[in-house]
């Protein structure tokens, strides 16, 4: 417009203080995860430490159970990761390409759990776990993981834009329809696969409400519910629990880092037919 | 589309008659469907069954009829963890979504940097709930948070943030943003792709002003969007939980008690599951309702446009 231009795009003083806002608090809890007590609790508080220490870091490897939370957190993770791969392509694929008696009404249904908030649920799950002498056990977390209804409509969008014609010569040369699954169409679905895959691990990690009902042993806990139950016993051991919250948070967000484009296709895919 | 046959199939045996022409495509679901059918659609007729009993989730329950919903109606408690909800609920959505798009608007563009910025903005929606609510509970911390020292040095008085039942609820709000506007970002990010690049262009060759292409062109291909949006925020919001127990537990002075909070307390800490099952079915009606009328005052509108 004017003469006076800036060297770098004006958008850069948009951009860089709102990215500063997001990024400065979690650069705030690595930093004092290297604080000393004393130099969080000195009044008034320090901003820029003199000195870092790694007494919280001590404390929440050695002490407390944080690496007992983070297997736990991981195997739950993990295991819900690898049955929702399996699960929701069978089920997906079947209800992309088979028609059978039925399907249209189960699709339907598990639709409509979707949206189905889950204070509506949680109880009787809590019942049936309990029934199932699951309750305080990493299973009570797994199973109810095990297969989402929204990884079942994601494979089903992916098989449903599938061509048929790269299923066919399979067909043709006798391949049964879980060969044809195995063989031609899941390799074709690797980026579907991925997307699930992160949403998953995203769901299951972050969790909170689920771990809190059915868990009773630190044991067991998950890492949100340790780091949540561990702030509300050290309240004045800042460090500790910021060095704990940096534990919990960093598998994500370093797994978002590497694989930013499929952590944002998962984010977007759920929105695809809102 | 399995179009070859005929109106009369002349040989379909039995069992194809009665399971379809794919019987072993339930072998492909059932897995999945017993586990989502098993503990979503089961559960639900069960909570009804549970709201017309006392039960405790230890003995064995007693059938009271309607009690429990009568209890409610004069529960007092509960009315004040609604109004709590709604709060919560009518800043949540309509600053998300409009943050969500300015921020995405600012980042549709190729710039030195904007994979960095991108990154840095998107990170906080991307970690634990949980983990927000502790890390904020420390830089909201009354005596030892970084949020009073800043106040300090700039020559301001204090704040109870967390800590003052008066403010409480606005702060979760801010946080609930800082966690929570990545989602509506990464939406708009998406959808902007798609606006056809010719609509934008058109629209500049006709000297149409910026704010004009902006209001008329794209903002308009956005509404679908936002109408998505707009209901996945709400039902988000309604059912806050993790973010308020990880930092005031429904405190100070029940300030910040919201009904999913209300209906986890009642369940498993006080063990009047009837009673938390009537006060769980009472919400979720609230919000069926609520996401309807959206949607159907958004599909009015958008016929009208």
């Amino acid at each position: 417009m004017t003469a006076r231009r800036l060297p770098f795009s004006p958008w850069h003083l948009v951009l860089a203080p709102t990215a500063i806002v997001f990024a400065l608090p979690l650069a705030w809890m690595l930093l004092s995860s290297f604080m000393s007590n004393a130099q969080i609790n000195q009044f008034p508080p320090t901003i820029i430490p003199d000195s870092l220490h790694v007494v919280g870091w001590d404390h929440v490897l050695t002490q407390a159970s944080f690496p007992r939370w983070f297997a736990n957190s991981t195997i739950v993770s993990l295991v819900c990761v690898v049955s929702n791969l399996i699960f929701c392509s069978l089920a997906g694929y079947a209800f992309a390409r088979l028609r059978f008696r039925g399907s249209t009404i189960l699709f339907l249904l598990i639709l409509a759990t979707l949206v189905i908030p889950f204070q509506l649920t949680m109880i009787p799950t809590f019942i049936v776990m309990e029934k199932l002498n699951l309750t305080d056990t990493l299973g009570a977390l797994i199973v109810p993981g095990l297969a989402t209804p929204l990884g079942v409509f994601l494979m089903r969008q992916f098989f449903m834009n599938l061509p048929r014609e790269v299923e066919e010569a399979a067909r043709i040369d006798g391949c049964s329809r879980l060969g044809v699954l195995l063989h031609v169409a899941l390799p074709l679905a690797r980026p579907a696969l991925a997307t699930l895959a992160a949403l998953t691990f995203l769901l299951m990690w972050n969790d909170l409400l689920w771990p809190l009902i059915a868990i009773n042993s630190d044991d067991n806990y998950t890492l949100p519910l340790g780091l949540t139950t561990f702030q509300g016993q050290h309240t004045t051991d800042w460090a500790a629990v910021m060095a704990g919250n940096v534990v919990t948070v960093t598998p994500v967000l370093l797994a978002f880092l590497f694989a930013q484009r499929t952590f944002i296709q998962s984010l977007t895919s759920s929105a695809v037919k809102g | 589309m399995e179009a070859a046959q005929p109106a009369a199939p002349p040989r379909r045996t039995i069992h194809q008659r009665l399971l379809g022409d794919h019987p072993s495509a339930w072998g492909f679901v059932f897995p999945a469907v017993v586990i989502i059918v098993g503990l979503a659609i089961v559960p639900i007729v069960w909570s009804l069954l549970l709201s017309f009993r006392a039960a405790d989730l230890i003995g064995p329950s007693k059938w009271v009829g309607l009690s429990n919903y009568d209890a409610l109606l004069d529960d007092d408690a509960f009315r004040s963890a609604l109004g709590h909800t709604v709060v919560y609920t009518a800043l949540f959505v309509p600053l998300s979504i409009a943050g969500g798009l300015l921020i995405a608007m600012a980042l549709n563009r190729r710039i030195r940097f904007i994979g960095i910025y991108r990154t840095l903005i998107l990170a906080p929606f991307i970690a634990s709930v949980a983990a927000q609510g502790v890390l904020f509970s420390f830089i909201f911390d009354e005596r030892f948070g970084v949020a009073n020292s800043l106040l300090d040095e700039a020559g301001l008085p204090r704040q109870g943030f967390l800590g003052d039942p008066d403010q409480a609820l606005y702060v979760l709000v801010g946080i609930g943003l800082w966690g929570g506007i990545g989602f509506p970002v990464v939406i708009y990010l998406a959808a902007l792709q798609d606006v056809p690049r010719e609509l934008v262009d058109a629209a500049s060759v006709d000297g149409a002003r910026r704010w004009a292409i902006l209001r008329h062109v794209i903002l308009p291909q956005l509404l679908p969007v936002t109408i998505f949006l707009a209901v996945w925020q709400t039902l988000l919001s309604l059912q806050l939980f993790d973010l308020v127990y990880a930092t005031t537990r429904g405190g100070p002075l029940d300030a910040t008690v919201v009904v999913v909070y209300y209906v986890y307390n009642q369940a498993f800490e006080l063990f009047h599951a009837g009673y938390a099952a009537a006060v769980a079915y009472v919400v979720a009606v609230f919000l069926m309702l609520m996401v309807g009328a959206q949607l159907i005052y958004n599909r009015l509108r958008t016929r009208r446009a």
